[in-house]
């Protein structure tokens, strides 16, 4: 125990050998970032070959490779990390505790991610290309007709998920017995619940996927036929057990979105956050609902009218505990004392762009309506409205808002809130006539398409290359403010800001919290 | 990697065009379809029936929003510090928390309520009067009508967009991506079941003006339905993801007049009965290679080149297998190759379009093999 | 409250991925059983029973005929000939009835087929009753050679009355890599 007064080890092996939450929470941020750039570049030229109708950069078979890698990457490789980074370094600073909970396999738990995706990536590479079925992988696509590298993409799908149940067992051990004295559950901080909630989901789903990916391993390597009508098996099968995983994925990567949310929205409005038990309630009831709708997925693969009335209203049902949920938030905003810093513009972002995600989700619930709406760029619409404004918009702010804490200087507002226009205009421009060309029937994954919807992709197309173009700006500003940033030294950073992270230095030194603090009884959960 | 400079080359000019062509294109936009904002109305009582609950819900939702933005706008402009607004410091109202959780439940009742009746009606399956089996191959439809008088009426339909338009050294026709050579063809005013299966993947067929969108799933068969009002011409596509050409296997549904429908069907019935009098016949060499190099334009230069250089598949031009033997040659035509992208043409040619091709593929490209197959020769090759 | 270790962290992980394992033999105990009983009990994918109908029907229903539709697909990749010898059947609720299906292998080597029965309407699947049927079997056939393929059925008196067409589809597939295995994953 010797060493942990000492600052960091030096060079390479600090980062290889390290054990501490904050040197792992930043391993995984730019881990993330990297692989956010790379998955962005696979979007662009997705968006390239869209640009007009026709042929011209990249052929049929590749530009699947990069439809199926482009969800791959973004899902597991940039949102997924980059929320565990942010949680290993958030979570022990805000309950009190010295460290994670496991620390060791804190390391494994990252270390193992670079070599899975190296090996995702090195598929490109491959002989018959890398998996061009999608990021849903359906069979017989993905397994009967699938080129050999699958089994590499499958390969890949177990590292990662155990990266990932690794690090939400340490995150639930961390929460569940770190706490400092005092700080009960009702106490603690939205983010550590949303995260709590989010792991246990990952600890029941993430097998799942394992599962799905080792029956498809077998079916391709072994001769069983999970997946295949001549077997006795059935495709349809896989896309049960896939979105019996899938769709509490989706809110793995948006509980942690909700909790950033609301630790920055009563930061800027100077208010606390509007009904927190409820804000706890409603997560745990997303949670649990997201347990019960998966098959709203599969509307149109063909079930029994009851099965589709089952999860239609179930589905519906989700739209009440989201709604309380953004009402808390507008609330909390109702009457506070507002201003705009670059993480509350995000906020604000993501609030906008988040609610509109969730009404259109609405609709797709609606099984009939959804018969128009499946498969089309309507959803792609729906699901980047609340996967990329809702994840990677609450994850920008996320580091606005830690990044004077964790390294002791400021960002340049000016460019921060630049960063934030470019994003918010962009991401529109690439997304809201998506709403447009998948109504009027432009199917997803597709390379190239009708002429009536040439206009809105063009648009489409420039839309995204000013968003990616504004994550270069992103990076310049995060990159500049560690290099020479203004210098901060208010423990809090933001005036209104509340919650243990802003009660030690800044920058926070290596070690936080190795005395545990006394927890105000009277100081309830910020 | 130089092939694909070459092709951004190639684009480049045509970019430039299309750039100072998009004004004008915009204000030309005569077909409705150009640029549609919304969800096709459609041409049957189940897709009205959609697109209402489509704007219904979708209203609802623009009011919500508007609320709930209008309050958040307020807050933005009203609650600044800028403004020396000072923060309250409420943070909880369980009245008002129990009523917007309410609210939306009472919301949502009433959108489940129409939505189910919808619903209902999409799997009122009852009474269909012809039905018609659809088969999803990568990458074309089959269509094959199962009543009685639709014996032996079974056809594919491929895409029929040339590469070259595909591939920008042609211009794009109107309907660009959604043609194909044999559209489906259905009576107006008729309830028509369409059995959906597939015979590789997973495949869907869409059409979104008769409001239908089912997956073909392979080994086992969906149903669906629908009864179109107006006579016309719709056009959809694939929606499942179905391997590299998902994007190039369009739907094209022709509803017509019940007379139309009626000599239609005649004429594919005595087509039948043509070919099968074709099969007893001996062609002339002249003849089998104008009817193998039409063919051999649909069916195989997509991936074997259109002087068959190869591609995907590969080069016919001096291949062993086109001047080799004919047994062996026609062994693949028909049963294709397992395991590679060449697949068994022997049920989706008949026997006079085998035997054409495979004439056209000895005696094009230089191949000069001299030798002739007969439709007759296919078919006891088929019998052994 | 059990526990596996007196560290609390040790006793929360080893409890944590107790769950995950468990979650992960989930995946193979219970979703894939759970999903082959669902699938007989609601027919989704119109799958009718995979065993020889034995019960005897009360009698025939000759207030109803039903029209039956034979439908025969070849998976890719499969080269046999294969098809019903009759389209169409009428036939009334409660009787036997036999039809059958040609196979004929073109290729100079010994195959195996297995045939994947599905019904539509698929509610209808759970009457639409097989008491022999080549599909029970997976079906060699020697090169170069031809077959008949047998399949009596009844048609369930308790058929709901709105349904007059059900459409009985059988898609081919070439199971000769894995005959021998038993029918795997079930």
């Amino acid at each position: 125990m010797g060493d942990h007064a000492h600052g960091p080890a030096k060079g390479l092996s600090r980062w290889l050998f390290t054990t501490n939450h904050k040197d792992i929470g930043t391993m995984y941020l730019w881990f993330s970032f990297a692989m956010f750039i790379l998955g962005g570049s696979f979007a662009m030229i997705i968006r390239a070959e869209l640009f007009q109708p026709g042929m011209q950069l990249v052929e049929p078979g590749f530009f699947n490779q990069m439809t199926t890698l482009h969800g791959l990457v973004m899902v597991f490789g940039a949102i997924m990390p980059s929320f565990v980074g942010l949680a290993n370094w958030m979570i022990p600073m805000m309950i009190g505790a010295p460290d994670m909970a496991l620390p060791r396999m804190n390391n494994w738990s990252f270390w193992i991610l670079p070599p899975a995706f190296l090996m995702l990536a090195s598929t490109l590479f491959m002989e018959g290309g890398a998996p061009g079925f999608g990021w849903t992988f359906y069979a017989p696509l993905s397994t009967t007709y699938a080129p050999p590298s699958v089994t590499f993409f499958i390969f890949a799908i177990h590292i990662l998920g155990l990266s990932s149940i690794m690090g939400s067992i340490n995150i639930i051990a961390t929460v569940m017995n770190m706490r400092a004295p005092g700080m009960s559950y009702m106490k603690m901080p939205l983010f550590v619940w949303t995260w709590l909630i989010t792991a246990f989901l990952l600890v029941a789903v993430m097998p799942v996927l394992a599962g799905a990916v080792t029956m498809m391993l077998m079916d391709i390597h072994f001769g069983t036929s999970f997946f295949s009508a001549a077997g006795g098996g059935d495709p349809v099968l896989f896309q049960h057990i896939f979105w019996f995983f899938g769709h509490p994925e989706v809110y793995i990567i948006i509980l942690p979105a909700f909790g950033v949310v609301s630790q920055i929205i009563p930061a800027f409005s100077r208010k606390p956050l509007f009904g927190y038990d409820s804000m706890v309630y409603a997560t745990a009831a997303i949670a649990f609902l997201s347990f019960i709708v998966w098959a709203h997925h599969m509307y149109t693969v063909g079930m029994p009218i009851a099965g589709e009335l089952f999860f239609m209203y179930a589905t519906m049902l989700i739209a009440v505990p989201t709604g309380v949920k953004v009402f808390n938030w507008v609330t909390t905003m109702w009457r506070g004392s507002l201003s705009f810093e670059t993480p509350m513009l995000f906020c604000v972002g993501f609030l906008i762009l988040f609610t509109i995600g969730g009404f259109t989700g609405l609709m797709l619930s609606i099984a009939p309506a959804d018969f128009q709406y499946h498969d089309s760029y309507f959803v792609v619409a729906h699901f980047h409205y609340v996967m990329v404004a809702g994840a990677v918009f609450s994850m920008s702010a996320a580091v606005y808002y830690w990044l004077p804490k964790w390294c002791g200087r400021m960002y340049n507002e000016t460019m921060g809130k630049t960063h934030f226009w470019i994003s918010f205009i962009g991401f529109n421009i690439t997304f809201f006539p998506q709403h447009f060309v998948g109504l009027a029937g432009m199917p997803r994954r597709i390379p190239d398409y009708a002429l009536q919807f040439a206009d809105f992709n063009m648009m489409s197309s420039i839309g995204a290359f000013i968003y990616g173009a504004s994550q270069i700006l992103f990076l310049y500003n995060v990159v500049a403010t560690i290099v020479s940033g203004k210098p901060v030294s208010d423990d809090k950073v933001w005036d209104g800001a509340e919650g243990l992270e802003w009660t030690v230095p800044t920058p926070a030194p290596y070690h936080t919290f190795e005395v545990p603090p006394k927890i105000d009884p009277a100081h309830a959960h910020t | 990697m130089s092939l694909q400079t070459k092709r951004l080359m190639r684009a480049a000019p045509g970019f430039a065009a299309l750039v100072m062509a998009m004004s004008g294109r915009l204000a030309l936009a005569a077909d409705d379809k150009m640029n549609q904002l919304n969800m096709p109305v459609g041409v049957t009582d189940v897709g009205k029936s959609i697109y209402d609950l489509h704007m219904i819900i979708l209203w609802i939702c623009v009011v919500i929003g508007a609320l709930v933005f209008g309050v958040m706008f307020y807050s933005i402009i009203y609650h600044r510090k800028s403004r020396g607004a000072k923060a309250a410091s409420f943070h909880e109202s369980t009245k008002v928390e129990i009523a917007w959780t309410v609210v939306p439940f009472v919301i949502l009742i009433g959108m489940a309520v129409p939505a189910t009746s919808t619903l209902i009606d999409i799997y009122d399956f009852d009474d269909a009067e012809m039905d018609i089996l659809i088969t999803g191959y990568q990458w074309k439809w089959k269509y094959e009508y199962l009543n009685e008088d639709g014996e032996n009426v079974s056809f594919f339909s491929n895409m029929s967009t040339p590469q070259s338009e595909i591939y920008n050294t042609q211009t794009k026709n109107s309907n660009y991506l959604l043609e194909v050579d044999e559209p489906v063809v259905i009576p107006v005013g008729t309830k028509v079941r369409f059995l959906v299966t597939a015979n590789d993947v997973i495949h869907s067929w869409w059409v979104p003006e008769l409001a239908v969108k089912k997956d073909a799933i392979p080994g086992f068969i969906n149903e669906t339905w629908a009864m179109a009002n107006e006579i016309g011409t719709y056009r959809g596509q694939c929606a499942e993801l179905c391997g590299k050409d998902h994007g190039f296997m369009p739907v094209v549904v022709e509803v017509v007049s019940k007379e139309d429908y009626a000599s239609w069907m005649s004429e594919k019935q005595a087509e039948a009965e043509e070919i099968k009098s074709l099969m007893a016949q001996n062609f002339s060499m002249d003849e089998l290679m104008s009817r193998g190099k039409a063919v051999y334009q649909r069916a195989c230069q997509a991936c074997h080149g259109a002087s068959g250089e190869g591609g995907v598949g590969t080069a016919i031009a001096g291949s062993d297998v086109a001047t080799g033997e004919i047994a062996g040659h026609l062994n693949i035509g028909i049963n294709g190759v397992p395991g590679s992208a060449m697949q068994a043409f022997g049920g989706q040619l008949n026997d006079v379009e085998m035997a054409a091709v495979i004439t056209y593929q000895r005696n094009a490209f230089g191949n000069n093999m001299g030798d002739m197959v007969q439709p007759i020769d296919v078919f006891n090759h088929k019998k052994g | 409250m059990f526990r596996v270790s007196r560290n609390p962290a040790i006793d929360t992980t080893a409890k944590l991925v107790v769950v995950a394992v468990a979650m992960f033999a989930f995946v193979f105990v219970i979703m894939v059983p759970l999903y082959n009983v669902l699938c007989d009990a609601l027919g989704i994918n119109g799958k009718t029973s995979g065993q020889a109908y034995t019960a005897v029907q009360a009698g025939v229903d000759e207030s109803r005929e039903i029209t039956i539709q034979f439908v025969a697909t070849n998976n890719e990749g499969m080269p046999w000939e294969f098809g019903p010898e009759d389209r169409i059947m009428k036939v009334h609720p409660g009787a036997s009835n036999t039809t059958i299906f040609h196979a004929r292998n073109p290729l100079p080597k010994a195959m195996v087929a297995q045939a994947i029965p599905s019904v539509s309407p698929s509610r209808a699947a759970e009457y639409f009753h097989k008491t022999e049927c080549f599909c029970f079997n997976q079906q060699p056939l020697d090169g170069e050679t031809s077959a008949e393929m047998p399949l009596q059925f009844i048609i369930d008196r308790d058929l709901p009355r709105d349904i007059r067409t059900i459409t009985l589809s059988y898609t081919l597939f070439d199971v000769t890599a894995m005959a021998g295995d038993a029918v795997a994953a079930r």
